[in-house]
């Protein structure tokens, strides 16, 4: 019988000094919070400042929203992170015909800043910092919040949050792209550049991984694109006349928590180093801060089962661990009958509780990167990281990732190991509990209470919009869009007349419209083979 | 023997089309020709590229709770152009309770999360066109 991990790197029945050899330890580990940064992006870890509970949410209209968050944060949650609809995502309006049956459903409806205004109601966001899963409308968001700070008298250079904005892995992932990925590329870096003036706190890209991972990469796979994706988007920033010191420490990154534990983790501490050596040998990058790959870590949904779908608290325990073993910033823990539908409150509660018990209870977090020096995990760091050289140095002889993704080959690559994966799991070789295994008697248990999307949302949603609309100065709107128009007419950054535009009440739409009659959309290629 | 022919489409606006494109691999590696037309089809696309490509079988994916919404618009779309013998499937995150209500608007079935996608092959080659 042959043993290997999830990722299929093989593993051996024991690890001994030979895989691990003592004199390594300075050049491959090093201090926590010193290069390369195997150990950890700081000095002391989890004992200065415990990990960010991150927990994600968002649906139907602000309102529902901001009681959400108001309850998440009563209960000890330290961050918000929201989610919007797709319509939202994708530069529509809630009463446009395409986002019909979508609004307000696998996230908040986004219209105007009036909806901005609300889901941060009686949220000071001077002490809060917001994770927005947001990319190619992104600008559009990121002004709203801006606008919402100032509202509340909190100038922008002291907002914090992150804007996701990570558009090139919504070509081989996710799939939430409007324009061609050049003006894609653009706008995701008009954001980089405008806080880098104006909002130095703000983390202005969340370069993720765990979207690559829930299409069906490997964990090799999904360390080595999302390094890739990370080195386009600094080449690009570089080639505008960015300074890499200047952009990169602003720069976050999110990798998925599989099933694997200790391959997991060796693929966190290998993505550190690795990150570490990237920034310092081919970017020169003279700043220890542009070289900390600070990561927020996610449950990887596709890794519940919706059989027997109590077993998910169980998985869901070990993504959180696999986190804070692998010294992530922020974790985000998935509710167990996500399966289903959106999480219920009380999943929803008992995800974090979930963080806290590990947090408070368990003396994992007491001591910084307790598995160094394990012969098995540090072997296993070491080959993840030779592995994802392996497929950097292909994509760079293709000429970069843009155009390896344009090629179809990292959709293809992605897809083959999406069928590996399903093949083993066929054969029974790879073992999911309660699915192919230990399947008790009734097929299915559905959760007793599942969340409903209240079915009026929509019209609520539509009724806000136009009154929203009835009540702005149309004049003022369309002066902003004008002027958005000739800044992208102008190639200039685009932000300073989006962030206008948001404060005329101009919706989401609206701004998108500008952009897409400039740019077109996007009808990516079908890769099936 | 003419082999069965499969439309799969990403109805909506929804990006995650990881399913959808593993079931395809599967229909092809049974023999079967498969279309797909990418993320964010219309209705109305599904429904013209089902006719001109002449497909046996149409295969829905829906992962964000709109299928109540655009799932009958293709259906009645189908009756209209006369295709109302398409075999048409949903695959994805359904409420439970609204599986009689997809059955009678003409679903043939519905495959949740977890099913083995040699079950949807074999469902297609027992009861498709081709059969």
């Amino acid at each position: 019988m042959t043993f290997t991990t999830d990722s299929g790197i093989p593993v051996k029945a024991v690890y001994t000094p030979e895989d691990f050899p003592e004199r390594d330890y300075e050049a491959k580990l090093g201090a926590p919070g010193a290069y390369p940064y195997t150990r950890g992006v700081y000095p002391t870890m989890y004992r200065g400042q415990l990990w960010t509970m991150r927990q994600y949410a968002g649906f139907g209209t602000a309102g529902e929203t901001n009681r959400r968050f108001r309850y998440l944060l009563g209960e000890g949650s330290t961050g918000l992170s929201i989610a919007f609809d797709l319509p939202t995502q994708l530069g529509l309006d809630s009463d446009a015909a395409a986002a019909e049956g979508a609004v307000g459903r696998v996230g908040v409806a986004v219209d105007s800043l009036a909806d901005m205004e609300t889901i941060f109601e009686g949220i000071p966001l001077e002490k809060v910092s917001t994770s927005m899963t947001i990319n190619a409308t992104a600008p559009v968001l990121l002004a709203m919040v801006l606008a919402v700070g100032e509202r509340q008298g909190v100038p922008a250079a002291k907002l914090s949050g992150t804007t996701q904005n990570d558009i090139l892995k919504e070509f081989i992932a996710r799939g939430t792209y409007i324009f061609p990925p050049q003006p894609s590329l653009k706008l995701a870096l008009d954001i980089v550049e405008y806080c880098q003036k104006n909002v130095p706190r703000w983390n202005t890209m969340n370069i993720a991984g765990y979207h690559i991972r829930e299409a069906g990469a490997d964990a090799v796979q999904e360390l080595a694109f999302t390094l890739a994706n990370a080195i386009a988007y600094i080449e690009a920033a570089r080639a505008r006349g960015l300074a890499v010191d200047e952009f990169a420490p602003r720069l976050s990154y999110s990798l998925g928590c599989f099933r694997d534990l200790f391959e997991e983790v060796a693929k966190y501490r290998a993505a550190r180093r690795l990150f570490a050596r990237i920034m310092k040998e081919r970017f020169q990058a003279q700043d220890p801060k542009s070289l900390l790959f600070r990561t927020f870590s996610g449950s990887c949904g596709s890794t519940l089962a919706a059989q027997q779908p109590l077993n998910n608290i169980v998985r869901v325990t070990l993504h959180a661990l696999m986190g804070v073993l692998g010294g992530h910033q922020a974790i985000h823990t998935a509710c167990w009958d996500e399966g289903f539908a959106l999480p219920s409150q009380d999943a929803a509660t008992l995800a974090l509780r979930t963080q806290q018990i590990l947090a408070y209870e368990s003396g994992v977090a007491s001591t910084v990167d307790p598995l160094a020096g394990s012969y098995y995990v540090e072997s296993l760091t070491d080959e993840i990281e030779r592995r994802a050289e392996a497929y950097l140095a292909k994509i760079d002889a293709m000429g970069g990732m843009l155009a390896a993704i344009e090629s179809g080959y990292i959709a293809r690559e992605i897809q083959a190991a999406s069928v590996r994966y399903q093949r083993a799991v066929d054969s029974g070789e790879k073992v999911i509990v309660g699915l192919n295994k230990f399947q008790s008697g009734e097929a299915e248990q559905s959760p007793a209470e599942l969340f409903e999307i209240d079915p009026e949302v929509e019209a609520r949603q539509k009724r806000s919009l136009a009154e929203v609309k009835r009540r702005r100065s149309p004049d003022k709107v369309n002066q902003a869009l004008n002027q958005l128009q000739g800044a992208i007419a102008a190639n200039e950054n685009v932000m300073p007349a989006v962030l206008d535009a948001v404060k005329a009440y101009a919706t989401v739409g609206e701004i998108c419209g500008v952009m897409r009659s400039r740019w077109g959309e996007y009808r990516a290629p079908a890769h099936l083979r | 023997m003419k082999p069965t022919r499969v439309l799969l489409a990403k109805v909506g606006l929804d990006g995650h089309d990881r399913g959808l494109k593993l079931v395809a691999h599967y229909l092809m590696d049974a023999g079967m020709e498969v279309i797909y037309l990418g993320l964010r089809s219309t209705p109305e696309q599904v429904v013209s590229a089902a006719l001109d490509e002449d497909v046996d079988v149409v295969g829905l994916s829906f992962l964000a709770g709109d299928h109540m919404v655009l799932a009958p618009r293709v259906l009645e779309g189908l009756k209209r152009k006369q295709l109302g013998d398409v075999m048409v499937l949903v695959g994805g995150i359904v409420h439970k309770r609204d599986i009689p209500a997809l059955e009678r608007m003409g679903v043939r079935r519905i495959f949740l999360p977890g099913t083995p996608p040699g079950e949807i092959v074999k469902f297609i080659q027992g009861k498709g066109a081709a059969a």
